[in-house]
């Protein structure tokens, strides 16, 4: 099998990400039981059992339609599970809305096209949400924006509109947007997917400082440097199901499934 | 030597260049007139051909606009100031007629309302002993100038905030000066939706927000139909403060034009807003009404409802009720241009990316906080050329109700032409009555594009 470094293209060289700061609890942050989803007639999510525990850093990847992102936005309810039984902070996810929007509240998710609200400053992208959902006064959602915005190194953009930044800036502030409710889980869904190779080493930054600060963080991504150096878990998806999941060194050094196997070494073809 | 270069391929640069100024004949007039005007010698010689015909429309209409019978009482009198000018031509004189504007103007502009409505019992004609200090026809102007104030907070960002207090009390101040009466009516009206709001409030807080609508709209018709007339007239016999009533068949002119244009106009938005929204709901029963809604009023024609608002409803109306025909035909035109409305913001939500839905969704806001301050402004804003020819087309529809009696500027001027002074004049009169419409939707478009301007901000 190959190197292990082969996986690191985007990954920063300055910045050795620091693992014994990661820790994880034995506290469950998520628990998916016998989860089953349908679009129609399509089976998209067949029988996913998850737990996620808090601290955990956990990297998804699979082929195209292998339902990962159906996957983590059925966990902040962007899309709708019929079956099974999906637990977030203590918080069973029903047809309730009131449960709804206090889990989305604590979940915080990046988008690979960054949605970012273009009507709206930097600023008041990031004070929306504490503002109008929090009830935060606006002097005080302001001054964690400003710090969340430090975080992840764009203060000076803070009056610019979204349209003026580029696609690595954006995607830094939407997760410094997600940060301003002070989720306990981030959701990324292929957050670099959709920017040039220059941009996407800073926002891999970015999520790394967050995973040293113990965020408890579900991604899914192509980004085979960040899984290994970041993860502690890595998952690999086919056809709605978890194939296989390990720990990134066994997972990338001795996959054991057929499936696995084949999309590693395509991921390393190019 | 010169083969050196040909066939080295590396090159590097050692100085960079600065930034020149471009050639004179590329910029400033002789640029714009080279780059517009004459591009080539095909476009040269089209712009002459359109300088010689431009020329000659000019010279045809302009002495006729010139025309000095500013002062004349009759048309005949027009033509005897023509003829002593000597501007006889083969067909009778030429010359603009403009005395019936000068006669006629303060009826094209309100039509038959009182100048001096201010005690009950002197209503038309001269200025009552005693009311000199009013200026005439003070409460459609005072109602006019208020409209500017009011709009100017919703329009512009300069004015202070605070005036959108008074905007917000202006619907009800509105109808209050220009059909007076008792100070109780507009107030009642007002109370109407303090108690819709309270229901929302209680309601919506304890059960659910969809139930607080419903029995908000419920408790305010019930007010509005039922109790708020018992109420009016008990204040009114406790207190009697009022001003002088004015019967809407008085109205007439521009102002009736933009009583009804600017109440349809205002309404029609959050009308429009809403049924936009409810036919994209999920709730099947809502998004029926909405969409059987907006298609019914769609699939009519607006001279088929102002003929329902002025003939029929009255047989459908218990004997004896006294629905003003003003205010029927500002329910129609504001139901036809909520019809229309929903429609263009319909536009703009569904060009709206999907995305934006689901950040919103994600970040915790509920259905009514992401419309507010999410999708609709996105929405809205998109929406704004459509938004404003709606606008512009309602308030040119005004001129329909002429046809069901009204005395709108276009149903004056068959008045005017019937008067035996002014018989046979027909340009100056449409002319005028073009011109100042056109001022108006002329504003209204070049506001939208203003507006289009200060709220970009995806600098594409």
């Amino acid at each position: 099998m190959s190197t292990m470094a082969e996986y690191d293209d985007h990954m920063p060289e300055d910045h050795i990400p620091d693992r014994s700061k990661m820790r994880v609890s034995d506290e469950v942050a998520i628990q998916i039981n016998d989860m089953n989803k349908w679009y129609g007639t399509f089976h998209v999510l067949r029988d996913i059992n998850l737990t996620v525990y808090r601290g955990e850093r956990i990297v998804i990847c699979g082929p195209s339609g292998s339902g990962k992102s159906t996957l983590i936005r059925c966990i902040n309810r962007l899309e709708e599970h019929q079956q099974g039984k999906i637990v977030v902070d203590g918080t069973e996810l029903t047809s309730d809305l009131k449960n709804i929007d206090k889990i989305r509240s604590e979940v915080g998710m990046c988008f690979q096209h960054f949605n970012l609200f273009p009507h709206l400053t930097i600023l008041e992208n990031c004070t929306l949400a504490p503002i109008w959902v929090r009830k935060t006064p606006k002097k005080e959602a302001d001054e964690t924006a400003m710090h969340f915005l430090r975080k992840v190194k764009i203060p000076e953009q803070a009056n610019k509109y979204p349209g003026q930044l580029s696609g690595g800036q954006q995607q830094r502030v939407a997760i410094a947007r997600s940060l301003c409710m002070k989720p306990r889980i981030m959701l990324f869904d292929e957050p670099t997917s959709a920017l040039d190779p220059e941009m996407i080493k800073e926002v891999l930054d970015t999520m790394i400082e967050l995973a040293e600060e113990g965020m408890t963080m579900i991604c899914v991504t192509h980004e085979m440097g960040f899984a290994r150096q970041v993860a502690n878990r890595v998952i690999f998806m086919d056809q709605g199901q978890i194939v296989e999941q390990n720990e990134p060194e066994k997972f990338f050094m001795d996959p054991q499934n057929d499936r696995t196997k084949l999309f590693l070494s395509q991921i390393l073809g190019h | 030597m010169s083969g050196t270069h040909a066939h080295t391929v590396a090159y590097v640069r050692e100085s960079m260049l600065p930034e020149q100024a471009p050639p004179a004949t590329e910029v400033g007039i002789i640029g714009w007139g080279k780059a517009n005007l004459f591009s080539g010698w095909f476009n040269s010689i089209v712009t002459i051909l359109s300088l010689a015909a431009i020329y000659l429309i000019l010279a045809a209409i302009l002495p006729w606009i010139f025309s000095p019978t500013w002062n004349a009482t009759s048309l005949n009198e027009c033509r005897e100031i023509l003829a002593g000018l000597g501007r006889e031509g083969e067909h009778g004189v030429s010359g603009a007629c403009w005395g019936v504007i000068r006669d006629r103007w303060l009826q094209l502009m309100f039509g038959f309302y009182p100048p001096y409505p201010i005690t009950p019992d002197v209503n038309i004609g001269e200025a009552p002993v005693g009311s000199g200090v009013w200026p005439a026809y003070f409460r459609p102007i005072l109602t006019f100038v208020l409209l500017i104030v009011a709009l100017a907070p919703v329009l512009f960002e300069h004015p202070p905030r605070k005036l959108l207090y008074f905007t917000a009390i202006y619907p009800f101040l509105m109808p209050w000066l220009l059909w007076g009466g008792t100070i109780w009516s507009p107030l009642s009206v007002l109370a109407g939706f303090v108690i819709a709001f309270l229901v929302f409030r209680f309601v919506s807080t304890s059960y659910s927000s969809l139930l607080g609508i419903i029995l908000a709209v419920v408790a305010a018709l019930v007010w509005w139909m039922v109790l708020s007339g018992y109420v009016v007239d008990a204040l009114d016999s406790i207190l009697p403060v009022g001003i002088a009533s004015v019967d809407s068949r008085s109205f007439g002119g521009f102002m009736l034009s933009i009583t009804i244009g600017v109440v349809a106009i205002g309404c029609s938005l959050p009308i429009g807003i809403v049924l936009a929204l409810g036919r994209q709901s999920d709730l099947l029963i809502v998004k029926a009404l909405c969409v059987g809604f907006i298609e019914f009023i769609r699939g009519v024609p607006l001279i088929t409802l102002l003929f329902v608002a002025s003939v029929l409803l009255n047989i459908f109306l218990p004997p004896g009720t006294n629905f003003d025909i003003i205010l029927r035909v500002i329910i129609m035109v504001t139901l036809f241009a909520s019809a229309y409305m929903a429609e263009v913001i319909r536009g703009g939500l569904a060009a709206l990316p999907k995305g934006q839905y689901e950040a919103a969704d994600a970040l915790g806001l509920d259905y009514w906080k992401s419309q507010q301050l999410v999708i609709m402004p996105q929405a809205l804003k998109i929406s704004i050329p459509g938004i404003v020819s709606t606008f512009i087309g309602v308030f040119k529809d005004t001129t329909l109700v002429s046809i069901i009696g009204l005395l709108d500027p276009l149903g004056l001027s068959n008045a005017i032409r019937a008067d035996a002074a002014w018989n046979g004049i027909v340009w100056e009169i449409y002319g005028f009555i073009a011109l100042l419409f056109f001022v108006f939707c002329f504003s209204m478009s070049r506001y939208s594009m203003y507006l289009e301007r200060r709220l970009q901000t995806d600098h594409r």
